[in-house]
């Protein structure tokens, strides 16, 4: 027993910037990745993809790779004893193609050997005859039916209009324009790794790979496997990044199909080159939007027709379009809107989620309108939107009443607020490594402009309609230890962190331990959609609540106090009516307290033909301002600074919440300025990191930070999603900061250097 | 594992490398692995990854003869009789230096995939400039890749060092 003075606050709470627990390991290249791991006996695993975007496979011969020395296995469509086909939302991926290959970088087989190399050369050796066929490029000709079925479901994955309020009202101010958004790669440094380790009985199998969904994988793999769930174990390898690319299978029913062939395990282990191919990417997307506004510039209606191409297989582009037609608005009030969504099938690289999920395309659309309409009754950016912020209560464009905490017109003033660069074009210091064109030293000074420009952005929280994406939290207490059990991916984002600032924080306790990764605990959804946080943030509270009434029993009974009157103070239980305080760890001292937790978000509406309905659960809301320097005769950008507040509820690790946001708004400065996955006819143009451009030291700019701290009390701990905000409405800011600095219009991502000198 | 058999490039030629301190013989290795590959499929040393396989992102970082370089891009059998240090000769394990302790403080690693990569470049650098402007360190790291963090917490992990060292010196 202790007395007051003696209480002892813990380290590590919620709301601490407290370092993670897995840092020291990565910092010392001692943490092991998905691709570091290895076994006893291991083969590597390769695959064989087409080269065409659209081909009749007439004749797979394989015994060329029979007769190389060190094969053990080489399977193809035939090899597949479950399920041939796989999918996150619609199972229409085959596991390898059979009849028909619809992109480059199909998977056509797989060859399992003692060395990358001899994998290599057995691929070589493999014999596929094509037949080709003319490929769907243009997303517009699924639409119009112009080109026959590419899949037997069809050219379109999904179509959605949004009609709401009065059709009929036009202008009298009106803009308008078309925005084009490129493909995004997701570019996570850790390759696509997994190993399979086959039972010895050969009926089930243990997979050990970087995911951001292992219930999820495992559904589909033992689908494809034909085996039982109960039979595929997954425990999460260390994920090098994700950012949606991880959400989608791609190596893992090959790996596995090789282990259980040969009996052995099997490790697979991506290329660059073959990462670009083998996973979902973002969306390249046309946006038509018209706004109409009265002389004030308040919006009267929206009118807006988007064109996801999705690639060859469905992934998850109908969520997506649904995603990018009911943010059309953007966190604009807006009563009435006509928009028309497509998602559909070509022969293009398969699109799904990538950070942002719809709503990167549906802002650099809207954003670019609202700069349009400021222009139109001479308003400015801010004025603009501030005049059409939305508020709590406010009605969607599908009707949904936007409940959570809405601070827009907080987030934007705060931004505006935040003090712009002190240093002039070109840098204070002169130093020519700031100019455009940074190291490459080309920039000439003199004819360097500066620009300033703004994006705002609503994003969804968590799965919509009607998705129950429920969260699983296992926690047991003894001797003042709490050990917690999840199977929530973590992939660079930090959720390991915060589960254990949850525990200390409910339980008082010093030392939690995180168990492994895996599937003998239940699912806890993606981590995806700014999710986890809020979901598995819940779960693991909730799960910390109930071992804390239980030991609020124990304690009462020993004490013979009532536990209603118990409280955790610190890293002790107290009696909230009385003098008791005894140390938590001495309180579970022999004791062992174990409970489990489903967190699940409110339920969710589908909508309706009319694209009317609570779809979505919660929203959060962001603002970034941007300034560029632009040489407008070499057509070279330099971002010099972003500002941005950041509506988040409330920061359970803020240290963790900046990293998010700087990272968040690299990856959308990227999409500004850099990043674009290029095809032609279906032939993918730069798969490397030497042709793929990512921002680097150089090209990051300085971020200013402002954290609106607004607890939303729809969240189990008053925190909202940060993950995607911060990618959204950076690119547009960037575009708007470029135009300004151009003084004309640019209406396409990534901008290029011909777009602003030709 | 061993040679890729019957490809006519194999070799049984044993050879050395001399990696953190030790002398680690290789054997049965194709000639034609890259440094990278030796490290982390020959001898177990995982710490340096490839994440571009053509020295565009520097995970695969280590110093070879005090250089930094990409391994990726070096021939394993062509650093013999080279002085080699990875991440994993940098600090013993459990007891990170003061470069990687700040990394860990500043919230500079997130997944941590690029992070070897980048302790190796950011101890280079501070080697050579003790107090580096940021400038300079935005240019000395523009060779490492991180996909996660958007490098503003690695410059501050960097900065908080090159302030302790002179602190301390």
């Amino acid at each position: 027993m202790s007395d007051a003075a003696t209480r002892r606050d813990l380290r590590g709470r919620l709301g601490d910037s407290i370092a993670r627990p897995d840092g020291v390991p990565k910092v010392q290249g001692r943490f092991a990745f998905a691709g570091d791991l290895s076994a006893d006996g291991f083969l590597w695993g390769a695959t064989l993809r087409s080269p065409h975007p659209y081909a009749r496979i007439v004749r797979i011969d394989v015994s060329g790779a029979w007769k190389i020395d060190g094969v053990e296995a080489v399977i193809t469509a035939a090899d597949v004893p479950g399920k041939p086909t796989y999918g996150l939302i619609s199972d229409d991926q085959p596991v390898f193609a059979a009849d028909v290959v619809r992109f480059v970088g199909e998977p056509v087989a797989a060859v399992a050997a003692n060395h990358p190399d001899t994998c290599r050369r057995a691929l070589a050796a493999i014999v596929v005859e094509y037949e080709l066929l003319e490929p769907l490029i243009d997303p517009e000709r699924a639409i119009d039916g112009s080109h026959a079925p590419i899949h037997p479901e069809g050219n379109v994955v999904r179509h959605q209009r949004i009609v709401r309020g009065d059709q009929t009202i036009e202008g009298p101010i009106v803009v308008e324009g078309t925005y084009e958004l490129s493909m995004q790669d997701q570019a996570f440094l850790g390759l696509e790794a997994a190993l399979a380790l086959p039972d010895s009985g050969g009926d089930g199998i243990e997979l050990f790979v970087a995911t951001q969904w292992l219930h999820e994988d495992r559904k589909q793999i033992a689908a494809c496997l034909g085996l039982r769930d109960d039979k595929v174990r997954l425990t999460l390898g260390g994920v090098g990044g994700a950012f949606g690319a991880r959400e989608d299978i791609s190596l893992q029913v090959h790996t596995c199909l090789l282990a259980m062939r040969t009996g052995r395990p099997v490790r697979m282990v991506y290329s660059r080159a073959e990462s670009f191919l083998g996973h979902v990417h973002r969306h390249p997307c046309r946006i038509w939007m018209r706004h109409h506004a009265d002389h004030e510039g308040r919006i009267r209606r929206i009118e807006a027709r988007f064109v996801f191409d999705g690639g060859a297989y469905a992934s998850t582009s109908s969520a997506v379009l649904i995603n990018g037609v009911t943010h059309a608005q953007g966190p604009y009030k807006c009563e009435n809107a006509t928009v028309d969504g497509w998602a559909v099938r070509t022969n293009n690289l398969p699109c799904g989620a990538m950070r942002g999920f719809g709503v990167v395309q549906a802002c650099f659309a809207h954003e670019g309108q609202m700069d349009k309409l400021a222009a139109a009754v001479d308003s400015d950016p801010v004025a603009i939107r501030l005049l059409n912020a939305i508020e709590t209560g406010d009605r969607l464009i599908t009707g949904q009443v936007v409940e959570s905490v809405a601070p827009v017109a907080r987030c934007i003033r705060e931004t505006a607020a935040l003090p712009l660069p002190d240093q002039p074009v070109g840098g204070h210091d002169g130093d020519p490594l700031r100019l455009p064109g940074g190291s490459g030293l080309t920039a000439d000074a003199g004819h360097v402009r500066r620009g300033i420009g703004w994006g705002v952005a609503i994003k969804n929280l968590m799965y919509s309609e009607t998705f129950d994406d429920y969260s699983t939290a296992r926690v047991r207490l003894a001797d003042g230890v709490a050990s917690v059990k999840i199977a929530t991916s973590e992939v660079g984002q930090g959720f390991v962190t915060i589960a254990g600032q949850i525990a200390r924080s409910v339980l008082g306790v010093d030392d939690v331990v995180l168990e492994p990764i895996d599937t003998t605990v239940g699912s806890a959804g993606s981590t995806s959609a700014s999710r986890q946080t809020w979901m598995s943030g819940g779960a693991v509270d909730g799960a910390c609540r109930l071992v804390r009434e239980r030991l609020f029993e124990i304690v009462g009974e020993a004490n013979g106090i009532d536990p209603l009157r118990l409280a955790v103070d610190g890293a002790d239980v107290i009696d909230t009516d009385g003098t008791l305080r005894v140390s938590v760890a001495e309180a579970s001292s022999g004791v062992v307290i174990e409970e489990t937790f489903e967190h699940h978000h409110r339920p969710t509406e589908g909508l309706d033909e009319l694209g009317q309905g609570n779809c979505h659960t919660a929203f959060a809301f962001v603002a970034h301002r941007a300034v560029v320097d632009v040489d407008v005769e070499l057509g070279l950008v330099k971002v010099v600074q972003i500002a941005t507040a950041q509506d988040v509820g409330r920061a359970l690790n803020p240290l963790s919440v900046v990293g998010q946001i700087e990272g968040g708004i690299a990856q959308g400065m990227g999409l500004a300025v850099m990043e674009e996955l290029i095809s032609v006819d279906g032939h993918v143009r730069n798969a490397s990191f030497t042709d793929y451009l990512l921002p680097t030291f150089l090209d990051m700019p300085d971020v200013v930070i402002s954290l609106i701290e607004e607890p939303e009390p729809m969240a189990p701990l008053g925190a909202k999603g940060v993950g995607e905000p911060p990618t959204i409405s950076s690119t547009p800011a960037i575009v708007a900061a470029i135009r300004d600095a151009l003084g004309r219009d640019l209406c396409r991502v990534p901008v290029r250097p011909s777009d602003i000198c030709l | 594992m061993t040679e890729p058999a019957g490809t006519g490039m194999g070799t049984n030629e044993i050879y050395t490398l001399y990696v953190n301190g030790e002398l680690c013989e290789i054997r049965d290795a194709w000639v034609g692995e890259s440094l990278l590959f030796a490290l982390r499929e020959r001898l177990g040393l995982i710490g340096s990854k490839g994440a571009c396989e053509e020295g565009e992102c520097g995970s695969c970082s280590v110093l070879v003869d005090g250089q930094l370089v990409c391994s990726c891009l070096v021939l394993a059998a062509s650093a013999v009789g080279q002085v080699i240090v990875t991440i994993e000769g940098v600090a013993p394990a459990g007891t990170p230096n003061d470069l990687q302790q700040a990394f860990v403080d500043a919230g500079a690693v997130q997944c941590g995939f690029c992070t070897p990569g980048l302790i190796m470049a950011a101890q280079a650098l501070l080697d050579r400039s003790p107090e580096p402007a940021e400038l300079e360190i935005r240019e000395e790291l523009s060779g490492n890749i991180c996909r996660c963090t958007g490098y503003g917490r690695i410059i501050d992990a960097v900065q908080r060092v090159a302030v302790a060292r002179r602190g301390a010196s």
